[in-house]
């Protein structure tokens, strides 16, 4: 069994070149997909790599490093732009999920219900891929293409989630799922609202985790609710089931898809609300 | 480039509990099994091996971790603490500990360390934590026995000094016996990390077993060349039904043995058995299980009852799949119903429940010459014992079950499951063989609450009086019988509730089906009809315009009214207690919820539920003693044998109580044996609410049988004080003082100078071909009530309160009560809203939910001590009677907050939401 702890990229980078490894970095999502099974590639652990972990601001972008923890993001000090990543960070799993899972990996492990993923979708996030032919960047809703399934090509890693600065930006996150904690969501919604002098909509992102197989923003939801007045009573009023479109949600032991739809929707609405109120 | 960082070195070294520590490990192993197997940590929990229930959270650095996603070689250079090594070095985990103790936090202590770990993590950033901090640090730990709201208590009572007060203590009296809120005496381990549960006793270098199973529904197999695989394989044995020396059936109901150890040919359920593998850890752990030889058939299979009919018998004489029916009929329901002035009818439906204990089935055994020892945690060590002997071939006499701590049981535990996979590898190898199941084959294989599908009719008169009742329920009681013959005859007693019902009819059938076998579950099918029943109930009530609390006292048992099978209780009938002691709870909190739907914008509406509940201590209509022995030693020790598993529940400290209060003696000078088929007499199985009842009996008959010895030796009064210090007995009454020599006594035997052993068996007597007849010498009875606010939109369900009033009779701890009740309506709650069990989709636990922490609202126990004339000092069993109410009353609750009527478990937002749809469009 070959285990490599790399302190930099570049020799993380070398060792991945040219054979099939297993990257481990909190381990949350690796080990639960191993089973009882046995590893028989080289396994190459992430969570030393120096530069790898820390959010920090350069112009007018923010770089969380791939291997930021979501208790991390949680503490961190960060504009109200990311009320809602740090709201869905403390969704994740648990304490102890939180303390190992990172953000890349939630994004890589490219599960339909990775609560990382829609707050991130809102707030226009671009995933920093570095391979032996250098770094490439792709916006985070090319790069998860399917269940478990995403553009990371062989010898490639993430190495960080850019997210463009928007100091007049607020957002929320909301999960719904059938218990407080450890919990499989049935659907979640990011919303990420700016609002005029006037208090009406002015710039909005919405994305809905849970109810297709990758996460998705709802450009057609978005449209509708510009200039429109925060709250409730208008907000349903205004979004109806065709903004929901692009939603696929699945029949499954957690809900029907009828309810996720139905759910999304309602959950669309409260974000925005509860965005707009500033957390509350 | 220069790869400074090359492949680590074989072991990883880093700070253990403060200690250098270097682990011979693949540095790519998890740090759970790194930790147990190398570094003698047993206590690092494994309970799903994929951060789904938080027992193996460890510190790493300060930080808690789920170490069974952690690699070993992520810990290199770092400081693991484990939950021994806290309470060992820090004195504010140490307070922990103590805290865990005084409010009883620990039950079967399973997810004891998960939980104490993560609770100093918390408490070393807020000493002071509110409720709030608390459930978000300890939210990622599953606790299947507390509900949760002890340990909350404990963590928030940290820096607390009180002890546990003994609710009655009159001067005079002993403090640590009956009726005491003493601290679980078996307690200590479990908060300091010394416990040892099924999978922490096999000696290093043990051989493993891992069973190979079926992934198929039903199928056809063949076996291939398996000599040949366990050559290739480097293994020392694999199993299959050809290895099987005695007969390849076990089960546990007399005349419905019918599962085989290994299948033969066919296998009838996904995850049923058709080999085993037996080798060292490591050669097990590498193998390819994909070359095992075998090929497997699909064939049609049934996954519910109503398919059953459709495919082939799964047992050649259970025509049309119908393993057995259950009957009462009591007064003329056909003819009474007619002139009910309302009639209610509904058809409910309920799924699989898992058991879900933190602590995966686990055993090992070891043969010793022509005897065989098997450690595993179970709740019924002699019926494993007969079961074994049995399977082997053996004789009983020649098998010694030992059972260790269990992590959990609910009633899954009282089969064999891993057993005979040990005991059998073991047998044939001659060596110490270990067998430890994993989560997905636990939950794949293990016996399962029953699947009901209930149809149900209640007519009453127009002043609110029951008149009759029609029951018909099938039972989905899957491959194999387990208990399901119980089930089968214990709902129709108990399907009118704790009601007056003077015409009643009530038919039960289990129906086999290609599932793993349903069997005990904590109420053998009573929370099922429960869950039709009570719901008709308030149908009735609304309909009638009766306060529907006052619905159900009106038609509450009572002395001297004949139950469904005609039983006629002179004294110990509780239940109108149970709703009188709600009634002010009920009037305040329905008038509270009234208040805030009148003032609240109607997204989020609140109810009220109430729901009445019962259940027969002990077997049904059927002999079940149990039997205690104790002795005095030469050197004065008081030495009581006490067989009845705790699982949890209490029963080391419950028995040791009564014991204790019969023979004059305070608990501290009790030393314990527990079970062990070679030195403790058989206390019975733990389940139907029978050990504080029955084996509780049999230690108060015990104690005053060894009393009774010890005051005619002193010829002393019956009143006498006794002391024992060293190896005298010092006698004291109105006479004086008498001093016993112990050591010049002649003694009973070789291991004690005075012994005695006694038995107890409920009085009942035979049912008749109309379920006439005297089943149980006690029944329990509880009232629970539930406060829950609905979201209108979402349909999603928020608890705010349980008041859970229970008449045990006597409550011999009444801490040991309350967590019995906190434990019960955690998984009512669970069974409410979020639990159900899917073959082949649902087998692990983030898929399968359990509450967690955050879903258990506070719990308020009203104890009534009414007294029964059976019970030892009046005491009636409770375990099971807590979960009963609990799922009716959220159900209620619901329906009262939204209208709501959902009918088939579980009550998640999606089948709330259509439920409120529902019964708008009907209005």
């Amino acid at each position: 069994m070959q285990f490599h702890r790399p302190e930099t990229l570049e020799s993380a980078l070398v060792l991945m070149a040219d054979r099939p490894v297993r990257i481990l970095a909190g381990g949350t999502d690796f080990f639960p997909a191993l089973g009882g099974k046995t590893l028989c590639e080289p396994v190459i652990d992430l969570s030393r790599v120096d530069g790898l972990s820390g959010i920090m601001k350069q112009d007018d972008l923010w770089r969380f490093g791939a291997t930021t923890t979501w208790a991390h993001i949680a503490k961190a000090d960060l504009p109200a732009m990311f009320d809602g990543l740090r709201q869905a960070a403390r969704e994740v799993g648990s304490i102890q999920i939180q303390n190992a899972g990172t953000v890349a990996g939630n994004l890589c492990n490219a599960s339909p219900a990775a609560d990382g993923v829609p707050p991130l979708l809102s707030l226009d996030a671009q995933v920093e891929i570095s391979g032996g032919a250098g770094v490439r960047v792709l916006p985070l809703s090319k790069f998860i293409t399917g269940v478990r399934k995403t553009e990371l090509r062989p010898g490639e890693l993430v190495t960080a989630i850019l997210v463009p600065d928007r100091p007049k930006t607020c957002s929320a996150f909301l999960k719904l799922g059938a218990r407080r904690y450890l919990v499989i969501s049935i659907a979640m919604v990011a919303v990420a609202l700016e609002l005029d002098a006037a208090g009406t909509i002015s710039g909005l992102g919405i994305a809905v985790g849970a109810c297709s197989a990758v996460a998705t923003r709802l450009p057609g939801a978005e449209a509708r609710l510009i200039g429109v007045t925060p709250d409730p009573v208008t907000l349903k009023a205004r979004l109806g089931e065709e903004d929901l479109e692009g939603l696929a949600p699945i029949d499954d032991v957690r809900a029907r898809a009828s309810y996720r739809r139905n759910a999304a929707r309602e959950l669309i609405c409260r974000a925005i609300v509860k965005a707009a109120r500033g957390g509350a | 480039m220069a790869l400074v960082d090359v492949e680590a070195p074989a072991g990883v070294s880093f700070l253990l509990n403060g200690k250098p520590v270097h682990l011979d490990a693949s540095p790519a192993a998890r740090l759970s099994l790194a930790l147990r197997e190398r570094g003698e940590a047993k206590d690092v929990k494994v309970g799903c091996d994929a951060g789904d229930c938080g027992a193996c959270t460890v510190l790493v650095d300060g930080l808690p971790v789920c170490s069974c996603t952690t690699a070993l070689g992520q810990v290199d250079g770092a400081h693991v603490e484990t939950q021994a090594g806290l309470v060992a070095n820090d004195p504010q985990a140490r307070a922990l500990a103590d805290a865990f103790q005084r409010h009883q936090a620990a039950q079967c202590g399973i997810c004891t360390p998960g939980m104490m770990v993560s609770a100093v993590a918390l408490l070393r950033e807020n000493s002071a934590p509110q409720e709030a901090e608390v459930l978000d640090a300890l939210g990622g730990v599953l606790c299947r026995c507390t509900g949760y709201r002890k340990i909350i208590d404990a963590v928030m009572d940290v820096n607390g000094k009180a002890e546990p007060v003994p609710v009655e203590a009159r001067a005079g009296e002993i403090t640590s016996g009956v009726g005491a809120a003493i601290a679980r005496i078996d307690g200590w381990p479990k908060v300091s990390g010394s416990e040892r549960f099924g999978d922490d006793v096999a000696p290093a270098g043990s051989l493993v077993v891992k069973v190979i199973r079926s992934p198929h529904h039903h199928a056809a197999f063949e076996l291939g060349d398996l000599g040949a695989y366990r050559r290739v394989s480097g293994l020392d044995l694999v199993m299959s039904a050809a290895d099987v020396p005695g007969q390849n059936r076990f089960g546990v109901i007399p005349g419905f043995e019918d599962q085989p150890m290994f299948a033969e040919g066919e296998t009838r359920f996904k995850g049923e058995a058709v080999a085993a593998v037996v080798g060292q850890a490591d050669v097990v752990a590498a193998l390819d299980l994909s070359a095992f030889p075998v090929t497997w058939t699909p064939l049609p299979h049934a996954l519910v009852p109503n398919e059953a009919a459709k495919v082939a018998n799964l047992h050649e004489t259970r025509a049309n799949n119908v393993m057995c029916r259950g009957f009462v009929r009591h007064g003329d329901p056909e003819a009474a119903m007619p002139a009910a002035s309302v009639v209610v009818e509904g058809t409910f439906s309920t799924g699989f429940i898992e058991h879900g204990y933190i602590e995966p089935e686990a055993a090992y055994a070891e043969r010793r010459g022509e005897r065989l020892e098997v450690h595993c945690c179970t709740q019924a060590p002699y019926m494993n014992r007969a079961g074994l002997a049995g399977l082997l071939g053996l004789s009983e006499r020649a098998i010694r079950v030992v059972p260790t701590a269990v992590g959990g049981g609910f009633g899954s535990k009282l089969d064999l499951t891993a057993q005979p996979y040990a005991a059998l590898a073991a047998w044939l190898t001659g060596r110490p063989v270990r067998i430890t199941y994993s989560r997905g084959e636990s939950i794949a294989s293990s016996t399962k609450r029953h699947p009901s599908e209930i149809s149900m009719k209640i007519g009453a008169t127009a002043d609110g009086t029951i008149l009759a009742v029609e029951f018909d329920g099938t039972f989905n009681t899957g491959a194999y019988a387990s208990w399901g013959p119980t089930v089968a005859n214990r709902v129709p007693i108990h399907a009118s509730g704790p009601y007056r019902t003077p015409n009643y009819v009530a038919r039960s059938a289990g129906i086999h089906t290609n599932t793993a076998p349903a069997g005990a579950f904590r109420g053998f099918g009573v929370p099922q009809s429960a869950l039709a029943q009570e719901p008709l109930y308030d149908e009735i009530a609304r309909a009638l315009g009766i306060d529907r609390l006052e619905f159900r006292r009106r038609n509450a048992l009572q002395n001297g009214d004949p139950t469904v099978t005609g039983q006629v209780f002179t004294q110990g009938m509780g239940i109108i207690d149970c709703f009188d002691a709600l009634e002010p709870h009920w009037k305040r909190v329905v008038a509270e919820a009234e208040a805030f739907n009148a003032s609240a914008d109607g997204q989020v509406r609140r109810g009220v539920g109430v729901a009445g509940g019962w259940y027969g201590c002990g077997n049904t209509s059927m002999s079940n003693p149990s039997t205690i022995r104790a002795g005095i030693t030469k050197e004065g020790k008081v030495v009581l044998h006490q067989g009845a598993t705790d699982i949890g529940q209490g029963s080391n400290t419950v028995i040791t109580q009564i014991f204790a209060t019969a023979l004059g003696l305070p608990v501290e000078a009790i030393t314990l044996v527990g079970p062990d088929t070679d030195v403790t007499p058989d206390a019975g199985k733990t389940s139907a609410s029978r050990q504080t009842f029955i084996t509780g009996n049999a230690a108060r008959l015990c104690g005053e049988a060894l009393r009774a010895r010890i005051l005619r030796l002193g010829n002393v009064s019956d009143g006498a004080v006794l002391k024992i210090i060293g190896a005298t007995i010092i006698a004291h009454d109105a006479a004086g003082e008498r001093v016993i020599d112990i050591a010049s006594l002649e003694p009973d035997n070789g291991s004690y100078v005075l012994e005695t052993i006694e038995s107890y068996d409920p009085p009942t007597s035979p049912l008749d071909e109309n379920g006439q007849g005297e089943p149980y010498a006690v029944f329990g009875t509880t009232a629970q009530m539930a406060e829950v606010e609905v979201d209108m939109a979402l349909g999603t369900v928020k608890l705010l309160r349980i008041i859970a009033a229970h008449d045990v009779g006597k409550a011999i701890n009444p801490l040991l009560v309350e967590g019995q009740v906190h434990g019960g309506v955690a998984q009512g709650i669970g069974l409410a809203l979020m639990e159900e069990f899917l073959p082949g989709r649902t087998e692990n636990l983030h898929d399968y939910l359990i509450p967690t922490i955050g879903d258990v609202p506070p719990i308020d126990v009203l104890i009534l001590e009414t007294g029964d004339a059976h019970g030892p000092y009046g005491a009636k069993g409770l375990g099971e009677h807590c979960l009963i109410p609990t799922a009716p009353a959220i159900i209620n609750a619901i329906t009262d907050a939204s209208g709501a009527k959902v009918r088939h478990m579980p009550a998640t937002p999606d089948k709330v939401l259509q439920a409120i749809r529902e019964c708008s469009a009907a209005h």
